[in-house]
């Protein structure tokens, strides 16, 4: 009945996920006619192999074998369209033929994992020594590269051109070669094979007791050597005995392209899921309909491409084939080929067919029917041990992250926020300044049980598909800012494995990242975030390098950001600037390493913003006084600043804004000002000598300033401007602010000869006088300088002639 | 260019002879070795032409010399383009080796690299159609023997090769006159009423600079007719360590400069700090870095470096030192004077201050940019 050498049993040897060897799997047993199909894969899995015939279920899906008591460890069995294993599960099942699975129990694969992984030498030999049989193969046919022989010697071959031979001649041919493989390499390196193939070669003899020799069996080419083999039933038991055992459920769990490209983890390793889904799926013409594919991408990207393009690209890959001596032109041929004529030979589209075709985005989905994940089971258990029940109705809960048990919560409650499942939502709590309690609003809500089963996607344990997701965000995320939430989230949550990736991707955007902005903006959640270092006992130390890494960028980048600014522009700056010197100041103490340097140089760059003239008043009168209040800046230089800022040829405006960076925003702006009168004295100086027709345009500004001080501050300087200025030549002009005896600009008390002066119009405005007003010549002239006095209940000392400093009392 | 000039140059003392005249008996033997089947009016077969590119020995015994070092995925793409009558369009930023393979590919494929058109601001039509001796047109009226071919045109009715260099500097309209050649293969001469037809073996090889903008970009039209291959830089700094070195003891020679003693650190320091802004990762991959707007070429290396070796001849002890090579890397990196200048200050704060024996080049740098 078959094409093998042997008589006995259909073996049919593939490669996992070829697509060439789905198609052949499935023309043999046609052929053939099996009474029954045996498949590698665990033999738990059997109950669960009708629900591979049912409606719902669409490949990529997966095989999930997990211990009962340690979710964690866990195991897949990938299945795509094209597997070989697939196609023969789903011919058995549609023609009732029984199936099952033959592999070694997942109960004992499990088992096995755990000790190897307790024993790392025996992990390093596993992982050193195996050969790769397809390799060996492909080297003796004079390929360099084994999955481009497979790919022309077995997935290549076109329906129809085996047929001659009968279908079942390359699974004979590859048979013999693996035979031969098998004998210069043993095991090859996969000592674990020898056990596997003892279970395989047992279950095979119970199927030959059933249905005779009428039954096929589809399991990776490697093995079919070793099923050949006849070994007696007691050495097969020999080897099978004291295997470590666990308890495993399985279940099927949706799959996606990607997965199966991964090398890492649980990827199958195909490069191609979705060329070689496309080889599966391709009645004939494979390289036109992979062309014409690419090109409605393309198109749907709004990249030219026409039909004139396809043709080109077609026959390009195929004289391309010709020329590297293959039968058909292969997934390489097809990528050259649309890099030089759709692509104009670039790789950036080129990496939008990799991702979007070539790997594809297929995702699988499962049936409700098939058993629950294991994430749900891992989180029930998590919610049994920490006491937080499920339920309905919307709770709130105070956690105290000092306690274990709290701090437990709080992590299980930020991981299932981190994979979507909004169970509970951080509410503002009560204490909110402190850092060590959280409030939590709880609500269980049905279509969350969805959410976890799609979750599942992403891992076993909440844990781990916390962490397998917060880095595939990471990997996703575009804006800085987002990565740097990301990042805060991964704290709060404890995921330590997640934080390398996340800081990396980090690193990555602050490193391209061009706008200053964005740094400056994301480096104080940065340092907020290091400061959970202390409540948690996380290790913040990769975070610490990446935000000492962020406020290096900024101190290079910042200067010349802070030129050529609007005025909105400018006060957005002021307020980063604001925020990255208090985020400086926490670095400083999380990342003892650099924080001199980093301080150091963060003064370097205050220092340059203070002196440099095209950057904005705001921010330079800011830098100037970040500068004095740290005492890196004497007082002296900053009232030489404050002189140059506001020297007679500054604009009014610019010098308007100096001040409001200087002496504004911040709360205590004001009490600077009490207590160095001689600053005052300069800011009055310069207020005097506005002219008058620029004053009304810093007057908005100047008010904004002063009228955010508190009212004693006001009222403070109210009188020390009151005062007036020092009569030329009077003693203390330059001595420091004393308690009020000799202000330096500032006379001692009030000038009663320039307040007696407004005394005559007062009188005219009160009407207490019936003189004309002839004492006082420029009253007229200047109706409006006393206005402010009659309404503003303020004392009447200012003169007409120092009647511009009259807003600033207006203010106080 | 006429063609007993071109003799002339070839047989004689040329200061660079043609590829098929340098290279005469790799092709020969190559030649006499292949076969496989040859396209119409092919000297070599398509895989041929590949093993003369990219070097290897033949069954005799004759070595071939690689004259292109870097993937065999491009050169067979760009060969294989040839041989289904696509033009083929090199494209790379300036020092790429887009002339030298464009030449050495129609040495191979034709035996006659000189059909040439240099693309200029001012080329104009007549070098890509044909042109009129005016003298003839005078005389004896329009007829074929008063029409000056270009070099095109001779290239369609004898089927070559014909090479385009720099075809973005070409303006748009004498860049339109190339569709129909290409497209239609047929060189329409109104002005006899006829026309010249492409013969089989006829191709266009043109190579432009992608790295320059606001040159005379493709038309879509024109750019379907190309199949397009992009030669990269240098892979490995390895290689390019190899290309730069060699290349600086060549032009120093020539200048008369002193070998320097210590010169190859300082080379593999000039090319790793070019490596690494070119591209936007520092070399253990770990550091993502933000790319200046210059090109950074190996040709810009090569010129630090020797600039260097004068300064260091010439005003210093003779030895390469980071303080030689600092000014000329600052002129090479910032380009633009304010984007550039904040790049290259990060990647000295973030990269070159931290790595361990840079310590005399971070500072030699911070002078050189202060």
């Amino acid at each position: 009945m078959s094409g093998t050498p042997a008589s006995g049993p259909l073996l049919l040897g593939v490669r996992h996920h070829g697509p060439g060897s789905a198609r052949a799997v499935r023309a043999a047993l046609d052929a053939a006619n099996p009474r029954a199909v045996l498949i590698e894969g665990p033999p738990e899995g059997d109950a669960l192999l009708p629900l591979a015939a049912d409606e719902e279920m669409r490949p990529p899906v997966a095989l999930l074998a997990h211990a009962v008591d340690d979710p964690g460890r866990a195991a897949f069995w990938p299945f795509a369209e094209f597997s070989p294993e697939w196609v023969a599960i789903r011919w058995a099942l549609a023609r009732d033929v029984p199936v099952r699975f033959i592999d070694l129990p997942a109960a004992h694969s499990l088992a096995m994992e755990a000790d190897a992984e307790a024993d790392p030498d025996d992990t390093a030999e596993e992982r050193l020594v195996p050969v790769d049989p397809i390799r060996v193969l492909a080297e003796t046919a004079g390929y360099d590269d084994p999955e481009r022989w497979w790919e022309d010697v077995v997935e290549h071959r076109v329906p129809g051109s085996g047929e001659a031979a009968g279908p079942l001649t390359a699974f004979a041919a590859l048979g013999e070669a693996m035979a031969a493989l098998r004998e210069a390499y043993g095991d090859g390196g996969h000592p674990r094979d020898a056990v596997r193939e003892a279970y395989m070669r047992i279950q095979l003899r119970t199927a030959a007791k059933e249905f005779g020799d009428e039954f096929a069996v589809v399991c990776g080419a490697w093995h079919v050597p070793a099923l050949r083999t006849r070994t007696t039933l007691t050495a097969d038991r020999a080897l099978l005995k004291g295997l470590p055992k666990v308890k495993a459920e399985l279940t099927w769990v949706p799959w996606t392209h990607r997965r199966l490209a991964r090398h890492s983890g649980y990827g199958a390793g195909i490069e191609s899921p979705g060329w070689y889904e496309h080889l599966f799926a391709a009645p004939d013409r494979p390289v036109e309909r992979w062309m014409t594919k690419v090109a409605g991408l393309l198109r749907d990207e709004d990249r030219f491409v026409s039909s004139a393009h396809v043709i080109e690209a077609v026959r390009l890959a195929a004289t391309l084939a010709a020329m590297r001596g293959r039968p058909l032109a292969g997934l390489s041929e097809t990528t050259d080929a649309i890099r030089a004529v759709m692509c104009d030979g670039s790789d950036v589209p080129l990496a939008l067919v990799h991702d979007r075709l070539v790997v594809g985005t297929t995702l699988g989905e499962v049936p409700d029917t098939a058993p629950a994940v294991p994430l749900q089971r891992d989180l029930t258990r998590q919610q049994r041990t920490l006491r937080l029940k499920p339920e309905a109705d919307e709770r709130e809960i105070e956690l105290d992250l000092r306690k274990d048990t709290d701090a437990s919560r709080s992590r299980l409650l930020h991981r299932l926020r981190v994979l979507g499942i909004g169970w509970g939502e951080p509410a503002a709590g009560r204490g909110s300044t402190g850092t060590f309690r959280e409030s939590w609003r709880l609500r269980w809500e049905p279509e969350l049980y969805v959410r976890v089963a799609e979750a599942g996607v992403w891992g076993t344990t909440v844990l781990a598909a916390a962490t397998a997701r917060a880095e595939s965000d990471a990997v996703a995320a575009t804006a800085l800012a987002e990565v740097t939430a990301l990042a805060e989230r991964c704290l709060l949550a404890d995921l330590p494995d997640a934080l390398p990736v996340v800081m990396r991707a980090l690193a990555d955007r602050a490193a391209l990242d061009s706008d200053v902005g964005h740094l400056a903006d994301a480096l104080p959640a940065l340092a907020r975030t290091l400061r959970y270092g202390d409540v948690r006992a996380t290790d913040t130390t990769a975070l610490g390098e990446v935000a000492a890494g962020l406020a290096e960028r900024i101190c290079v980048g910042l200067p010349p950001a802070c030129t050529g600014l609007d005025a909105e522009g400018a006060e957005a700056l002021r307020r980063q600037v604001d925020g990255v010197h208090t985020a400086i100041g926490l670095l400083a103490g999380a990342v003892p390493s650099s924080a001199d340097g980093l301080r150091e140089r963060w003064r370097a760059v205050l220092h340059k913003l203070t002196v440099r003239d095209t950057v904005a008043g705001v921010i330079r009168g800011r830098a100037a006084r970040l500068l004095l209040d740290d005492g890196h800046l004497d007082q002296d230089a900053a009232a030489r600043l404050m002189g140059l800022a506001l020297s007679p040829g500054t604009p009014p405006a610019d010098a308007a804004a100096w001040i409001e960076g200087f002496v504004g925003g911040a709360a205590g702006g004001g009490m600077l000002l009490v207590h160095d009168e001689r600053l005052l004295a300069l800011v009055d100086a310069w207020l005097t000598g506005v002219p008058t027709d620029t004053f009304t345009d810093v007057l908005p500004l100047l008010r904004r300033t002063f009228s955010a001080y508190e009212a004693g501050v006001r009222r403070t300087l109210g009188d020390l401007v009151r005062r007036g200025p020092v009569p030329a030549g009077a003693p203390g002009a330059g001595t420091p602010a004393g308690a009020g005896a000799t202000a330096p600009g500032f006379g001692p008390v009030l000038d009663t000869a320039r307040a007696d002066a407004v005394l005559p119009v007062l009188r005219l405005v009160l009407g207490l006088d019936e003189r004309p007003a002839t004492t006082v010549p420029g009253t007229p002239a200047h109706p409006a300088t006393t206005a402010p006095g009659a309404h503003g209940g303020r004392p009447p000392a200012t003169a007409p002639a120092h009647h511009d400093d009259t807003p600033l009392g207006e203010t106080a | 260019m006429t063609v007993s000039e071109t003799t002339e140059a070839s047989t004689g003392e040329a200061l660079r002879p043609h590829a098929e005249d340098a290279f005469a008996e790799e092709l020969k033997a190559l030649a006499a070795a292949d076969d496989r089947p040859r396209p119409e009016r092919w000297r070599l077969s398509p895989w041929a032409v590949a093993l003369y590119l990219l070097g290897g020995t033949l069954p005799d015994g004759t070595v071939i010399t690689p004259k292109y070092v870097g993937p065999r995925r491009l050169v067979e793409v760009a060969v294989t383009t040839l041989a289904t009558d696509r033009a083929l369009l090199l494209l790379g930023v300036p020092g790429t080796a887009k002339t030298w393979v464009s030449e050495h590919l129609a040495a191979a494929v034709s035996g006659d690299s000189t059909l040439l058109v240099q693309g200029t601001a001012g080329t104009p039509e007549e070098a890509v159609r044909y042109g009129w001796n005016y003298a003839q047109l005078l005389a004896h009226g329009p007829s074929r023997d008063a029409l000056v071919p270009s070099p095109l045109m001779r290239a369609m009715s004898q089927g070559m090769t014909a090479r385009i260099e720099e075809l973005t500097r070409i303006p748009a309209d004498v860049q339109d006159s190339l569709i129909t050649i290409l497209s239609e293969k047929t060189l329409p001469l109104p002005e006899l009423g006829q026309e010249v037809q492409a013969v089989r073996g006829f191709n266009v090889i043109a190579t432009a600079n992608d790295r320059d903008r606001g040159v005379n970009e493709l038309s879509s039209a024109l750019r379907r007719r190309f199949n397009t291959v992009v030669l990269p830089l240098p892979a490995t700094p390895e290689a390019e360590v190899d290309i730069v070195s060699r290349r600086v003891d060549q032009v120093g020679r020539s200048l008369d400069l002193p070998p320097a003693p210590d010169g190859l650190a300082e080379i593999r320091r000039v090319v790793t700090v070019f490596r690494e802004l070119r591209d936007g990762v520092t070399t253990d991959g770990r550091t993502k870095l933000k790319s200046p707007s210059g090109t950074l070429s190996t040709a810009e290396a090569i010129s630090v470096v020797t600039n260097g070796l004068a300064l260091a001849a010439h005003f210093g002890d003779g030895v390469l030192r980071p303080g030689d090579v600092a000014a000329g890397i600052l002129g090479a990196v910032v380009r633009d004077p304010a984007a550039d200048r904040v790049i290259w200050q990060e990647y000295l704060e973030t990269v070159v201050r931290e790595r361990d024996g840079w310590k005399d080049f971070y500072r030699a740098c911070r002078e050189a940019s202060a």
